[in-house]
Parts: C-alpha cells; sequence; structure tokens
C-alpha cells in the first residue's frame, strides 16, 4: 500500500469518527442530508484526487497472447499514440503494472499463468477483455480456449472485435478511466486495495 | 563448460536452469524455453509450446469450406491473405477450377502487402528487441498505411478473410489501386530510411554479425523455409520454383545471403520488402479485366442484382448459403511462399460440404526446434535476437 494510500485511510478514519460523533447531533434531521455533506466533501474529495492520479496513469503489462496483441501494439505506437490518454508505458514485469490488457484468446493451458500474473500485480489493479476471444470464446467455441476470461480473473472492461482496432482499445481506456473515477472515493476503490 | 573434440558443449555440474516466457516480451508471443546455462552461454535450449492452442484443425473438421476461410487468417496472424490464399488455392485444386487472372492478381497485391506489413513488424519488434526504438516507431507508420489499404477493400484493418474459394470477396475499387499506387511511390525511401538506422549501425552489426549462424546443411536438416532458408544461402522460393497464382508473370529476384546469420536475415527481408513492391508495381500496372470470381455458380454466389430476376440465381443462392460448396473426394496440398516460409494446408475431403480433415503446414512451427538449437553456445543476451531473427508467430506453431 502507497503512502497516499495510507494516509488516505488515516483521514477517512478520523472523518469516520468525527462523522460518528455528529450524527448524534443531526439525529433529528434527514440522515441522507447530513451524510451527503460529510461523504461529497470530505471524505470523496481526497478519494478522487488518488483516483484521477491513478486513472491518469495506467501501467499496462505487457502481456500479448494473440492477434489482439498486435493492435495493442498499434495503439501504443505514433499513429494512435496512448500517450495521450497516460498509457503507454507498458511494463515487462507485472509487478510494475496495474492493468492487464488480456489481449487474444486464452487456452486452457495458458489460464494458470494467466491468473498467476494477475496475482503478481500489485493492488490496485484492473482487468480489460480485449476482443471477442478473451470477452467469451469468440469464434472458438472449442475444447481449447477458455469461454471468457472472466472465469479466470475479474474484467472491468470488455472491448468487442475480432481484432478490435486501435481507437476501439482507446476507448475501452476511456470508459476503464471514467470507471476508476466514478468508483474513487468508494467503498468499492476500498476494497481494492484492501 | 568444456568443448570436446566434435565441437560439441559438455555439461559441467555446477549450471543453471533459466525459464524463459511464455510471458515475456521478447518471445513474440507465448513461446516458452527452458534454458540451460552455464554462467552467460546457453548450454541447451528446450522449447515449450501449446500456451496458444485454438483447436483451429479440429475446429475446421466441423465448419463448413467457407467458413474455415475466418479460422485460417488466425493462424498466421502477421500474414491473413497469404493463409486464405493457401487454403484457397488447396480447395480449388480439389475443385479442379481456373481462376480469373484479376481475381489472382489481387490475391498477389493483397499478399505482398501483407508480407511488406509482416516484414515491417518484424523489424520494428526485433529492432526494439535489440535495442532500437526508433525503428519501431517509423516501420508501424508504414504498416499503418498497409492496414488502411486492407480497411478500404474489405473493412478490416487485419483478418480480411478477402480472399475466397473461386476468386476474391469484392472487385478491387478504383480507390483502392490509386492508395495502392500512392503507397509503392511512397514506400522505397522508407525502407532506406530503415536501412540507414540500422544497416551501417555499429551496435547493429555487433549485436547481429555471427550471432545466431546456421549453414545452408543446417538450415536444410532443420526444415527451415522462407527468409532463414534464404539467408543461409539456399536459392529457394515458392513463388519461383512452383509458382502459383500467377506469380510466373512477375519479375522479380529473390534475396540470397551468405553466412546465415541474424545479419543476413535482417538483409534479406529488407530485400524481400523491396521485391515485394515491384511484384505489386507490376501486378497494378497489368491488372486484367476479367472479373473477380468465378462465374460457376455452384462455387460463388451469383450476383445480387440476377436474385429478383433469374430463379436459378435464387436456388443457387440459397444453396450455396445453406449448404455450402461440395468439395469432390481427395486429398491435396499446395505449397506458397508466406512471409515466414511455406504455407500450406493438406486437405482431406470426403466430397461432403465440410473438410474431413485440415492439416496446416506452418514454417514457424517448424522452424522452432531449429531456433531452439541455434541457441547454443550463444549468450543469453542473443537468445532474444535469435528468436526475433527466426519471426516466429505462435498462432500457426500451436494452432
Amino acid at each position: 500500500m502507497g503512502l497516499i494510500d495510507s494516509a488516505v485511510d488515516t483521514v477517512e478514519s478520523e472523518i469516520g469518527h468525527l462523522k460518528d460523533n455528529v450524527k448524534d447531533v443531526f439525529d433529528q434531521l434527514d440522515y441522507e442530508a447530513a451524510g451527503s455533506v460529510y461523504d461529497s466533501i470530505l471524505t470523496t474529495k481526497l478519494g478522487k484526487v488518488v483516483g484521477w492520479a491513478q486513472k491518469n496513469a495506467l501501467w499496462p503489462a505487457t502481456f500479448g497472447l494473440a492477434c489482439c496483441a498486435i493492435e495493442m501494439m498499434a495503439m501504443a505506437n505514433s499513429r494512435w499514440d496512448a500517450a495521450r490518454f497516460g498509457a503507454e508505458v507498458f511494463r515487462a514485469s507485472p509487478r510494475q503494472a496495474d492493468l492487464m490488457i488480456v489481449s487474444g484468446r486464452v487456452s486452457q493451458k495458458m489460464a494458470p499463468i494467466l491468473k498467476q500474473i494477475y496475482d503478481q500485480m500489485p493492488d490496485p489493479k484492473w482487468v480489460m477483455a480485449m476482443g471477442a476471444c478473451s470477452s467469451c470464446g469468440g469464434i472458438f467455441n472449442n475444447y481449447a480456449i477458455v469461454q471468457g476470461v472472466d472465469r479466470v480473473v475479474p474484467v472491468d472492461v470488455y472491448v468487442p472485435g475480432c481484432p478490435p482496432g486501435p481507437e476501439a482499445l482507446l476507448y475501452g481506456i476511456i470508459k476503464l478511466q471514467e470507471k476508476i473515477l466514478s468508483e474513487a472515493g468508494t467503498g468499492k476503490a476500498r476494497e481494492k486495495i484492501a | 563448460m568444456t568443448v570436446t573434440e566434435q565441437g560439441l558443449l559438455e555439461r559441467d555440474k555446477d549450471t543453471m536452469t533459466l525459464n524463459m516466457g511464455p510471458q515475456h516480451p521478447s518471445t513474440h508471443g507465448v513461446f516458452r524455453v527452458v534454458l540451460e546455462m552455464d554462467g552467460e552461454v546457453v548450454l541447451s535450449a528446450v522449447p515449450e509450446i501449446g500456451y496458444l492452442h485454438t483447436g483451429i484443425e479440429k475446429s475446421s473438421e466441423n465448419k463448413r469450406y467457407v467458413h474455415v476461410i475466418p479460422m485460417t487468417d488466425r493462424l498466421d496472424y502477421l500474414n491473413p491473405p497469404g493463409n486464405n490464399l493457401a487454403f484457397c488455392l488447396t480447395t480449388e485444386k480439389l475443385l479442379q477450377v481456373e481462376i480469373p487472372g484479376r481475381a489472382q492478381y489481387i490475391r498477389v497485391i493483397m499478399c505482398e502487402l501483407t508480407r511488406i506489413a509482416s516484414h515491417l513488424l518484424w523489424l520494428g519488434t526485433h529492432a526494439l528487441d535489440i535495442g532500437a526504438m526508433t525503428v519501431f516507431l517509423y516501420a508501424w507508420r508504414e504498416r499503418e498505411m498497409i492496414l488502411d489499404l486492407n480497411e478500404m477493400i474489405s473493412g478490416v484493418r487485419m483478418m480480411t478473410s478477402f480472399i475466397r474459394i473461386g476468386g476474391v470477396a469484392k472487385d478491387a475499387t478504383p480507390e483502392w489501386i490509386q492508395g495502392t499506387r500512392k503507397f509503392i511511390d511512397y514506400f522505397p525511401e522508407k525502407i532506406d530510411e530503415y536501412e540507414s538506422l540500422l544497416t551501417k549501425n555499429p551496435i547493429w552489426m555487433d549485436r547481429t554479425q555471427e550471432v545466431g549462424v546456421f549453414s545452408k546443411e543446417q538450415a536444410l536438416d532443420w526444415s527451415f523455409s522462407g527468409p532463414c532458408l534464404r539467408a543461409s544461402g539456399v536459392d529457394f522460393d515458392f513463388r519461383k520454383k512452383r509458382p502459383y497464382s500467377g506469380y510466373e508473370n512477375f519479375r522479380f529476384e529473390v534475396p540470397v545471403g551468405k553466412n546465415g546469420d541474424i545479419y543476413d536475415r535482417y538483409r534479406c527481408r529488407i530485400q524481400e520488402m523491396r521485391e515485394s513492391r515491384e511484384i505489386i508495381k507490376q501486378a497494378l500496372d497489368a491488372l486484367p479485366d476479367d472479373g473477380y470470381k468465378i462465374p460457376d455458380n455452384k462455387i460463388s454466389l451469383p450476383p445480387r442484382n440476377t436474385l429478383k430476376t433469374s430463379m436459378e440465381a435464387l436456388i443457387h443462392h440459397f444453396k450455396l448459403v445453406s449448404e455450402g460448396i461440395k468439395v469432390p473426394a481427395g486429398e491435396t496440398y499446395v505449397p506458397t511462399e508466406g512471409p515466414r516460409g511455406e504455407v500450406g494446408f493438406y486437405i482431406v475431403s470426403d466430397g461432403s460440404n465440410v473438410p474431413y480433415r485440415v492439416k496446416l503446414r506452418a514454417p514457424s512451427f517448424m522452424a522452432s526446434p531449429g531456433m531452439c538449437h541455434m541457441m547454443t553456445g550463444h549468450f543469453i543476451a542473443d537468445v532474444v535476437g535469435i528468436i526475433g531473427s527466426v519471426d516466429i508467430v505462435m498462432g500457426e506453431v500451436d494452432r
């Protein structure tokens, strides 16, 4: 857990205590109104700052599986330039990455390795299923292919296509950024680092 | 480590086993190799494959011939039209049909464009593995143009599925022809640009010359094909030796190397891009005008506008869509020259509308044991260069 995360936790627990004390005073008031004052102004703002930082510095793991990996490389390249969205620093080691783009079909033999790589990534982490194969098995509905990578790891964003173009993948990354920001400061974001 | 009289490396006791892959940025996919190391030197390299096994050959047995074509795209995903072509040529040989010249030329143009795109990707990633970042960005700039041409003609950037049994899916539009012309006029100076970055670069030469050497005999023994075989000094190219799809009509050179090291493979592929450009130029200049598919409606769909006026056209359309093409019983194989070497499908037909057996001869698969043999005696840092130079694609190794 990073310094920012621990700072957030400290402040949030302080606010929690404060809220408990003040809650009695505001007992007559509508709880929701009172809660929203504390949630929106104190807790959420700091969480949002952290979320904003996280969303603009997604470090994907270099994890090319099949055809989609080629389009993933195209996305990182000069024409589409994922650097505009802060997601171009591909890391060879999963221990330095916080985004896993599952780019291609996942075979039964690869699935345990994929899970291991996911487990090696530090929290908080996100997963994108790129392409039809990793989303649902695609055209390969047979004995060899895992019918959707969400059977192995939790997926945040699915990008359809076979393979999806770089623009589709960029759109997926923007959607993921929106998700990170909207979850920032809520229980969901805290669960991720817990 | 000691060297025996035969020049073989003899293993000492204190060696280290090192695992590389399947998740390694330089293995070009999910290739895994287990290296036996003595310090920095590789004593033995054992490949392990199957991490991308997709069951395409087995799935093909349940699909009609036309439905197999999109699956062939995803075998060697850097050479989709080449795989389509290999499959369609084999099926057409079983059907014993003659393809119109225009369709053949469009096929050739698409395959050669893809060969350039594949070599560009190889050049970019190979240079990146060895440490040259700029080439990667430059090579992709031109690759995007080819992908745009693909999108223009077929609607898809990579998996075109454009080559069909009996011709191609659609006729080449004037815009596409014009765009291709523009590209081939623009491209040669860009090849010079890549060469100016690498060919005389002392770091590049140090890392590639006399590394991963395979002699003529070794290359043949380990059943190499394509640029890796030619870099070792064997003048063999299916486009010249056993022409298919109208390749006999084009004038082009087959680049052959001398030393069979990484540097020669690099030179061969660079030269091949120039020759591919020549082929495209000739094909565009001499593009015939005799239809983009065969008129036989039992194999290719009748024109859409005839469906409402001709009953036979409607019946043919219905039968083709609902039942597919019936291929006479028999078995055959047609070799073609892909960017990585000999690509071919061995198809067994039992006379029904689905193939009885489809077997792919994949150049990357055939080259991977030789590639691992090549690593022995080299430093660990050269392993990445050797993998890059052989240019394997795991999609067709594991299929």
